[in-house]
């Protein structure tokens, strides 16, 4: 099983070279270390979001209020520096991170306790979020000279050769794959994707363990609230507007089966690096926007299908696998 | 809400009849604006009171809803009509919710103009665009050439690829380009009007085109993006970054360096402007296609066959004055 779920993995690396050579074409620049670096740093929040966007859609779940929370929480972050400059940077990432887990756990608690679809919780909430930071600004902006400079500059500060922003990203990934792989909570994710029925029958509370992928996600969201608005120094109503859907892309690109159940840590962080490469690199082979557009879907298309067939030839082999134990 | 709108026209009314009282032979041009409370539109009160000062006979009624509703404005309307007003400048909230209540104030003889957001054509005399397209058109360009005496390669930066008023704009800005020696617009890129794109648009820019000296953004969230990526990229000084935006968003990028300078209208010229037309017309100045009607220090506004015309270029923001309208709006 193991070697196997690495084998779509190498693949979608394999792939992400391809796409790589293909723009050094074009391109030569774009692959230079340096450039390479930037590339992860400026996809590192889509890499977070996908993580948490990954332990939801695990449980047969999906949240599209990931953007939306994702905008309230960095506005509220925004709001606290520009009403209190001295406020310590750390406060006001835990803030935005606890306000993030409290509108996560808003979307689990409808999900588990009324029983109300996934996908019509998250798409109403995604609206209650978006609303709300009108609400609370009246549609103003914040702008870069509205935030303290240490605000600002924690993202951006190089350490060790990368940003923070990049590092954050690296320390996440490392905790979601303690949580996935070595926590009780990790393998509840996959038994309650996998077979919900079977997962009751074994102890495990289903919508408890949806209501706790949700408070990550929702974490996981508020984190990147913060990063968003100081990585582009602005923060309004419509920031990362329409982001939810780049988040569940990388995910099903990764690998990870919207049927719940399968996938891994490995293969939503590949997912966003290749939507992240396609992302950096259109601006720069001089292509037509509207042939920009097209291509993109294309390749996640592409991308999606040879997913599939990976999937489908796991099973088979899984099966053969099971019949010679 | 309703009582309370009521007495604040009531108190509004009682204010206007006793200055009335005191000054007689004043002409009083009302100014309807969106909202009270609003920065851009005090600003524009202050140039109407401006013109006022100047022209000495006229009292300015400036009023409002208390939110941008065409309900509200046409109670304020109905309200100016009763105070026999000579003149009302509008900013609509409706292009044609408000023609009725106009209609009828014309009918009673008082002279209507819109300003900043029209009114339908039946509904007013004229309206005053603060610019025009080809004005626009010239004025970004106009700002990244005045900073390159050398010329050099310049790059556009616009919002979606199928929004119709930058796409104008940057084809006005192509035809005047021959005007300014030594410009060269190497590509036009699209940040769909989102913070992130905008971002790496620029970043693709700055890789691509290695000689780029300025980026021009006639979008208020491209042109922060883009500053923000030049910052990033500490490209301050080398890629100057203009474009349209407004002060309040401007001021950090400005103060930084990495945009030396910005156009956007003037609500305070605006409001000054609007004055002076209104007093032209209850002069006896007749608003028709091919007019021109006179605006004190900012000249004369002609009209076009939809009785529209544009006030001036874009006013320009640089270092001296973006502090002080960051205030504003």
């Amino acid at each position: 099983m193991a070697k196997l779920l690495k084998n779509r993995e190498i693949l979608l690396v394999v792939a992400i070279a391809v796409l790589l050579a293909i723009i050094a074409l074009r391109f030569p620049a774009f692959v230079a270390p340096s450039n390479l670096a930037r590339v992860y740093n400026d996809t590192s929040i889509l890499v977070i979001l996908a993580l948490g966007q990954m332990a939801v859609i695990l449980t047969r779940c999906i949240d599209l209020s990931m953007a939306a929370n994702l905008a309230l929480c960095g506005m509220v972050a925004a709001m606290l520096n520009n009403f209190f400059p001295g406020l310590p940077i750390p406060l006001i990432i835990f803030a935005a991170m606890a306000l993030g887990g409290f509108l996560g756990a808003i979307n689990g608690t409808l999900v588990w306790k009324l029983n109300i679809p996934p996908i019509v919780v998250t798409l109403g909430t995604l609206t209650i979020y978006r609303g709300l930071i009108f609400v609370l600004t009246n549609g103003k902006w914040i702008n870069a000279h509205e935030m303290s400079d240490p605000f600002k500059a924690l993202p951006r500060l190089v350490v060790a050769g990368m940003p923070v922003l990049s590092w954050l990203s690296f320390l996440m990934i490392a905790l979601m794959f303690l949580v996935i792989g070595r926590t009780p909570l990790g393998r509840a994710f996959y038994a309650v994707g996998g077979n919900p029925h079977a997962a009751v029958y074994t102890g495990i509370d289903v919508g408890r363990t949806r209501f706790f992928a949700y408070c990550l996600s929702g974490t996981l969201a508020g984190l990147s609230g913060y990063l968003w608005v100081s990585r582009y120094a602005v923060a309004y109503v419509d920031i990362a507007a329409g982001f939810e859907l780049d988040i569940i892309a990388a995910c099903v690109i990764g690998g990870i089966s919207i049927a719940g159940g399968i996938g891994s840590v490995a293969g939503a962080v590949l997912g966003a690096l290749f939507l992240g490469v396609i992302k950096n690199a259109l601006p720069v082979i001089d292509i037509s926007p509207f042939a920009q557009l097209a291509i993109s879907g294309t390749v996640i298309i592409i991308a999606v299908a040879v997913n599939a067939r990976a999937e489908r030839r796991k099973g088979r082999v899984i099966l053969k696998k099971a019949e010679a134990v | 809400m309703k009582i309370l709108k009521s007495l604040m026209v009531t108190a509004a009314v009682t204010a206007a009849l006793m200055a009335n009282a005191a000054h007689a032979e004043n002409k009083k041009i009302a100014l309807v604006v969106k909202a009270l409370g609003i920065g851009f539109f005090e600003a524009a009160n202050k140039g109407a009171q401006e013109a006022a000062k100047e022209l000495g006979d006229v009292e300015i009624i400036y009023t409002g809803p208390t939110s941008t509703t065409a309900e509200g404005q046409i109670e304020v309307i109905n309200s100016l009509i009763a105070q026999k007003v000579d003149a009302i400048a509008v900013s609509a909230n409706d292009t044609d919710a408000l023609v009725p209540a106009l209609k009828k104030a014309m009918d009673r003889g008082i002279k209507v103009i819109s300003w900043d957001s029209g009114v339908a054509k039946e509904g007013r005399m004229m309206h005053l665009n603060p610019s025009s397209s080809p004005l626009i058109g010239n004025m970004i360009i106009k700002l990244a050439a005045d900073n390159l005496p050398e010329g050099g390669d310049v790059a556009v930066l616009s919002a979606s690829a199928t929004a119709t008023n930058q796409n104008t704009w940057i084809a006005e800005m192509k035809k005047v380009q021959g005007n300014y020696k030594g410009i060269n617009v190497v590509a036009t890129v699209y940040g769909d009007d989102l913070a992130d794109k905008s971002y790496r648009e620029t970043q693709g820019l700055i890789q691509s085109h290695p000689n780029l000296k300025a980026i021009i953004a006639p979008t208020s969230v491209g042109i922060v993006a883009a500053a923000q990526a030049v910052t990033d990229a500490g490209k301050i000084g080398q890629i100057n970054v203009t474009g349209l935006g407004l002060p309040s968003e401007m001021a950090g990028h400005v103060k930084s360096g990495a945009s030396k300078s910005f156009a956007i209208w003037n609500p305070i010229d605006l409001g000054y402007s609007a004055t002076m037309i209104a007093y032209e017309l209850i002069n006896g100045a007749e608003a028709k296609p091919g007019a021109e009607l006179k605006m004190g220090r900012m000249g004369a506004v002609k009209l076009d066959e939809n009785n529209e015309g544009a006030m001036a270029d874009p006013f320009v923001y640089d270092a001296s004055n973006v502090e002080e309208f960051a205030k504003i709006f």
